[in-house]
């Protein structure tokens, strides 16, 4: 009975040896297959720039500064680095328009920046069938400041717009900007009629300043259609920016 | 002697027939039907001038904050203002809201529009700029049609609203006031079917880039503020009865 408890005994032994290397070399076989599995992602995520960056050439740029203690925009040169994208271009004035906003003594301040700006996509303009409001910018009263008159007339291009009802620019015409905004500049734009239109008039005007083919700017807050600025200003218009660019002297 | 019975009826007939012609009657003076009587001098009804007051914001929505101000109770006070002043004059006032409530852009259009009013003031208030700043829709003004689309009705009454925007910057810097006049969109503006005005009010400072002398929430600022308001509207009143006058 004894030499047969000793065989089952040993048997169990050599059994639990025989597992426990099993188990050390499956181990070592898991761990090296992660290691492989890592180097491979590693490698796949390789964010080393391929290309030397590119530098953008400086040229001029036209900002409409908003000026909150006479209403009025006022247009400023700047010679900075523009990309040849002009989507990316917007973003970039943009981002420079916003940014002089957020220096402290600003004439218009908002807080955020440059980083405001989400994106600026442009699509082809489209005619839409109805009266769209027109962004001729506050005005002084006649005589008593710049930015009185005419600016704050309304468009004339609204009725010929409306003839054509939902028409797609052709290639090389018109173009819808969409500015996409943060909802942190939302958040911290300062309320009111005046100062939330003076944004939006800026915005629509600089746009067309730099990129003349823009006709028409629509906003977009994280993505999402919004219903106003900061409690006034409408977002979910579709602004006409020719009214609110400056004239012909600011434009060479 | 039936059928002579039956002729003898027959000529009687006729006769009576013939005596009772007009040929036969005597001619009759026509009587002279009395002239209408005149009808007592009841002097025509005045037109109803109806002003719609929309204090900004309310309740859950208080528009901006400054400091310890909200947005909200400001306009409100501004409301009950003019709203005294101009039921005092006899004029008929319609608000869109009386309390801290919260009331919708689209509810605030459809109250004034229902009370088919002859101006419409959008009252806000502001912690930027300087003095009064007057909006008009910034619609482009259209002809009116039958079916207006919500979100641009305003634009067939641009013109009178703009005409309204005038008489009040004129009775605003009469009263010797700072005034912005501009152009924006507002979602319950732009809705509107009256003259409607967006009148937004700031710290009145005595020059221009200066610190402001006078705050949002002095008493004898709002009082002056109402006070020109009214008289712009009075002077709306005389214009539009000048142009509409009654029978």
């Amino acid at each position: 009975m004894a030499p047969a408890m000793n065989m089952v005994r040993r048997v169990q032994t050599w059994l639990f040896i025989l597992l426990l290397v099993s188990s050390a070399a499956m181990g070592v076989v898991l761990w090296q297959l992660r290691e492989h599995a890592h180097k491979r992602l590693l490698a796949g995520q390789d964010t080393a720039p391929t290309q030397a960056p590119e530098i953008s050439p400086e040229e001029r740029a036209t900002l409409l500064v908003a000026n909150d203690a006479d209403s009025s925009l006022l247009p400023q040169e700047l010679t900075l680095p523009l990309p040849q994208d002009m989507g990316s271009r917007a973003r970039v004035i943009l981002g420079k328009l916003l940014d002089l906003y957020a220096l402290p003594g600003a004439t218009h301040p908002v807080p955020g920046g440059a980083a405001s700006i989400g994106q600026v996509f442009l699509l082809p303009a489209v005619s839409l069938n109805g009266p769209l409001p027109t962004v001729a910018p506050a005005a002084r009263n006649p005589g008593s400041g710049p930015g009185s008159g005419a600016r704050g007339a309304p468009s004339a291009a609204n009725p010929a717009a409306a003839k054509n009802a939902r028409t797609v620019a052709p290639e090389g015409g018109p173009q819808l900007a969409v500015v996409n905004l943060t909802s942190a500049f939302a958040a911290a734009h300062p309320s009111g009629i005046e100062a939330e239109t003076l944004t939006v008039l800026s915005i629509c005007g600089t746009l067309h300043a730099n990129l003349p083919r823009v006709t028409q700017v629509r906003f977009l807050v994280d993505g999402q259609p919004r219903a106003t600025l900061a409690g006034h200003a409408d977002l979910t218009r579709t602004y006409l920016a020719a009214d609110a660019a400056p004239s012909s002297e600011a434009h060479p | 002697m039936s059928v002579s019975l039956a002729i003898r009826s027959v000529r009687i007939q006729v006769l009576a027939a013939l005596l009772l012609s007009p040929a036969f009657l005597p001619a009759q003076r026509p009587v002279p039907t009395p002239p209408p009587a005149p009808k007592p001098a009841i002097p025509a009804p005045a037109p109803r001038f109806v002003v719609v007051l929309d204090a900004a914001h309310g309740g859950d929505e208080a528009g901006g904050k400054f400091g310890s101000l909200a947005e909200k109770d400001l306009t409100l006070a501004l409301e009950v203002r003019l709203r005294s002043l101009l039921a005092a004059r006899g004029i008929a006032v319609v608000t869109t809201r009386e309390s801290d409530a919260t009331v919708t852009p689209e509810r605030r259009a459809e109250i004034a529009n229902h009370a088919g009013a002859q101006a419409c003031l959008s009252l806000h208030a502001t912690q930027t700029g300087s003095g009064v700043h007057m909006f008009v829709s910034s619609l482009a003004p259209q002809d009116p049609a039958r079916i207006a689309a919500w979100k641009t009705a305003q634009s067939a009454w641009v013109t009178r609203s703009l005409a309204l925007e005038g008489l009040l910057n004129s009775a605003l810097l009469q009263a010797g006031m700072n005034v912005t006049l501009g152009r924006t969109a507002l979602p319950s503006l732009d809705s509107m079917i009256c003259p409607a005005i967006a009148v937004e009010f700031a710290p009145e400072s005595a020059q221009k880039d200066q610190k402001p002398a006078v705050q949002l929430d002095d008493p004898d600022y709002q009082a002056r503020l109402a006070e020109a308001l009214v008289a712009g509207l009075l002077a709306w009143r005389a214009e539009e009865r000048q142009q509409w006058p009654q029978p």
